[in-house]
């Protein structure tokens, strides 16, 4: 039994007054395909910023522990927010950027960005300004610059949110491929569709709380705990 | 690399590195302390290329009021002093901040105001016209700059029996500033106002202002050059300063003094004792 | 009205005669102002985003003293400056009063907060939403200072702008520590408080003129060239 990449231990998160996520315990598995699926408001993101380490600042109790990485620190991790940073640059200047934030040595950073735009698709487009892209275009930007760092877990933070069907089906495909290939996948969505394509494990949220924490095909079959039940129904027709 | 990016940063260090270059790579210079109204006559600008041609060396003047420049003088910030008060000047040298007062020119000063002159001041007694002014209401401008014009300004006021001109005289306005401006705020404002012949001849806002007041002995303004004293500042470039002052009372100085002209009229006397 | 009038004839002989003089004293103004904006530039920018980056003890007050430091009148710095390099002062060994060096010297003091203190608001407001995930991708502080200055270049090239026109613009500064020599120390806006004293108005106010004709050619020199590096290199800096 190998030790989990992120635990969390009775760990909350408040933003000055207010709770953002109720004590919770986590344990996050190497190689899990985890789909976080709640309302808005419902603390997926906080969730995620919390997994990623981002919220050391805001943790009013527990403590949150991470696998070691390779070069010392933590496990390589990224993550790709609901609105993605890019800087007014080209697509290949920030795919190089997000390289050398990473410390990967100068020789294989133009190999790498290649093979990211290339599994992308954007490749065609690296010269143009990234902020010129399509919000597809950017998405899947954001896509390969969290992809080209070689991360041991990816978060994603409504991925799809913004994209039409077809871009949408593009990007599963994607994170199928990642998560096939052994990748750590964390992603949340308030579709239940996506979740039942993608999950093998799934979390769902409520005001602040985990109200279900089952595997996919227990989620989906049911019977399950109220408030999650509730959250369920209002999706579907 | 985007050579957009690069041409700003290389400009500017282009000029980082000229300007010192620049402020080194210098001719023999000095540096004279001198009144705004001996400036703006323009008189400079006549006298001193023939200097630099005479020596090749630069005369560099700094024109502040009288009370600056003696300030200046005294830090050791000029070499030399060309200003027009006697009595802080013989006092300058009695603290031993320089060498020795040498006379060098002289003018006049006159009282200018409206030409309608409503306080009635024409004439060539200066005390008398002052005394008048006093009893009116009508508005005065002093430059108030402890500036050679400033001190024999109030200097005429006591010859006129008035101690304290801002309490005695109602439309008093002192402003703290130069000759030029002083005029200036006299033309707007139609008032009377003190000043030296030559600013007043080179003066070329006059709206409705006229000489009014001149001739009068006491209205004489003697100028002097002063060399700052090595002694108390070590720097100072005292030979190229003393050649200054031998050149300026010497005849070819003096003649180039007298052969100033504005206007056709000669400004200053060059009364350099031989 | 009348004098305006002769103002902009004024203005129009000064540029048509190119007066040799004239010329110098625009290339002295132009000179002296780019230098103080260039040494501004070098402190402010990279203080001004790390100030915006770094958390210290002392912070706020240092923030406070910048954004007072942005009311400090011309003649203030000016005065200060040559205290400091007047033969009496601390540093009068080095012997540049009067000179264009003094000049440039005192202009930059006077930008330095200016330029400081907005690079400060563009970097700190560029950060918000944003610092969380250039951090998330590795950024050490001195790295994001970095990225946010090169992501936000359009509007320091601004602050710059400003910087440099009131550098170029002030008189206080320049004519205490300069001495507005003949040839030497004179620029345009101590030619302009010179010709004003002397009265011949329409002069100072063509002068005048000729500066903003001047500053107005260099702006769209700018603006061309910025123009063509987003022609060339598909950069949008407004998107």
């Amino acid at each position: 039994m190998t030790a989990p990449l992120i635990e969390l231990h009775d760990c909350a998160v408040h933003f000055g007054a207010t709770l953002a996520l109720a004590p919770l315990r986590l344990q996050l598995r190497r190689g899990e395909c985890v789909v976080l699926v709640g309302a808005n408001g419902s603390g997926k993101t906080t969730l995620l910023r919390l997994l990623h380490g981002q919220l050391a600042s805001r943790l009013t109790q527990g403590e949150r522990r991470a696998a070691p990485g390779a070069r010392g620190g933590e496990v390589a991790q990224a993550m790709v927010y609901q609105r993605p940073f890019l800087l007014r640059l080209s697509v290949w200047r920030n795919l190089k950027l997000a390289l050398w934030l990473a410390r990967v040595p100068r020789a294989q950073r133009d190999a790498r960005a290649r093979e990211a735009l290339q599994r992308v698709g954007l490749l065609a487009q690296r010269s143009q300004a990234a902020r010129a892209l399509s919000v597809g275009q950017q998405q899947r930007l954001a896509l390969a610059r969290a992809w080209a760092v070689r991360p041991q877990l990816l978060l994603l933070d409504e991925p799809t949110a913004n994209l039409d069907p077809a871009a949408t089906r593009e990007v599963e495909s994607l994170l199928h491929d990642f998560a096939a290939a052994g990748l750590t996948v964390v992603l949340s969505t308030h579709h239940l569709g996506q979740a039942r394509r993608l999950a093998q494990r799934v979390l769902c949220l409520d005001a602040g709380r985990v109200v279900a924490d089952l595997p996919a095909q227990r989620f989906f079959e049911g019977p399950l705990p109220d408030a999650a039940a509730r959250f369920v129904q209002g999706e579907l027709p | 690399m985007n050579f957009e990016r690069l041409l700003t940063p290389m400009l500017a260090a282009l000029w980082l590195a000229v300007l010192p270059a620049a402020a080194s790579a210098q001719p023999p210079h000095i540096v004279m302390a001198s009144t705004t109204s001996t400036e703006q006559s323009g008189l400079f600008a006549h006298l001193l290329p023939a200097f630099t041609q005479a020596s090749g060396i630069e005369v560099r003047v700094v024109a502040l009021g009288t009370g600056q420049a003696l300030d200046m003088a005294r830090r050791g910030d000029a070499d030399l002093l060309f200003v027009h008060d006697p009595a802080a000047e013989q006092k300058f040298v009695a603290e031993g901040f320089g060498l020795a007062r040498i006379p060098v020119m002289s003018n006049d000063f006159v009282l200018i105001g409206p030409k309608a002159d409503p306080a009635g001041l024409r004439g060539n007694d200066i005390a008398a016209a002052l005394a008048k002014l006093a009893a009116t209401r009508q508005a005065f401008v002093s430059r108030g700059d402890n500036s050679g014009t400033h001190s024999a300004e109030l200097r005429l006021w006591r010859a006129a029996g008035i101690a304290d001109p801002a309490a005695a005289v109602a439309g008093y306005k002192a402003c703290g500033c130069g000759m030029g401006p002083a005029l200036n705020i006299a033309s707007s404002a139609n008032a009377y106002v003190l000043s030296d012949r030559g600013t007043w001849l080179a003066f070329k806002n006059r709206g409705e202002l006229a000489l009014l007041v001149e001739g009068d002995a006491r209205l004489f303004n003697q100028y002097a050059v002063i060399v700052v004293n090595p002694a108390r500042h070590a720097h100072v470039k005292v030979q190229q300063a003393q050649a200054f002052a031998d050149w300026v009372v010497s005849p070819p100085g003096q003649a180039r003094i007298a052969g100033f002209r504005v206007g056709g009229e000669p400004l200053f006397f060059a009364n350099a004792p031989r | 009205m009348g004098s305006f009038g002769d103002a902009v004839g004024s203005a129009l002989q000064l540029v048509a005669a190119a007066d040799a003089r004239l010329l110098g004293i625009v290339a002295l103004s132009l000179a002296v102002s780019a230098a103080a904006c260039a040494a501004a530039a070098l402190i402010g920018i990279p203080g001004g985003a790390l100030l915006a980056v770094l958390r210290f003890p002392g912070r706020r007050a240092l923030l406070l003293l910048l954004h007072t430091l942005l009311a400090l009148p011309s003649v203030v710095v000016g005065l200060t400056v040559y205290l400091l390099l007047s033969r009496a002062g601390p540093l009068g060994a080095w012997g540049i009063l009067f000179t264009p060096t003094a000049m440039a010297v005192a202009q930059t003091l006077l930008v330095l907060p200016l330029v400081a203190a907005l690079t400060r608001q563009l970097v700190a407001d560029a950060m918000h939403g944003n610092a969380e995930q250039l951090r998330s991708m590795g950024a050490t502080p001195l790295q994001l200072a970095a990225l946010l200055l090169l992501h936000e270049r359009a509007a320091l090239a601004t602050v710059l702008l400003s910087a440099f026109g009131r550098a170029v613009s002030e008189v206080g500064a320049v004519m205490i520590v300069g001495g507005n020599i003949d040839g030497v120390t004179r620029v345009m806006t101590t030619t302009i408080a010179l010709e004003t004293s002397k009265g011949d108005l329409p002069l100072a106010l063509g002068l005048g003129l000729v500066l903003l004709g001047v500053v107005a050619c260099i702006n769209l020199a700018i603006a061309w060239l910025r123009g063509g590096a987003r022609r060339r290199l598909a950069f949008a800096p407004t998107a």
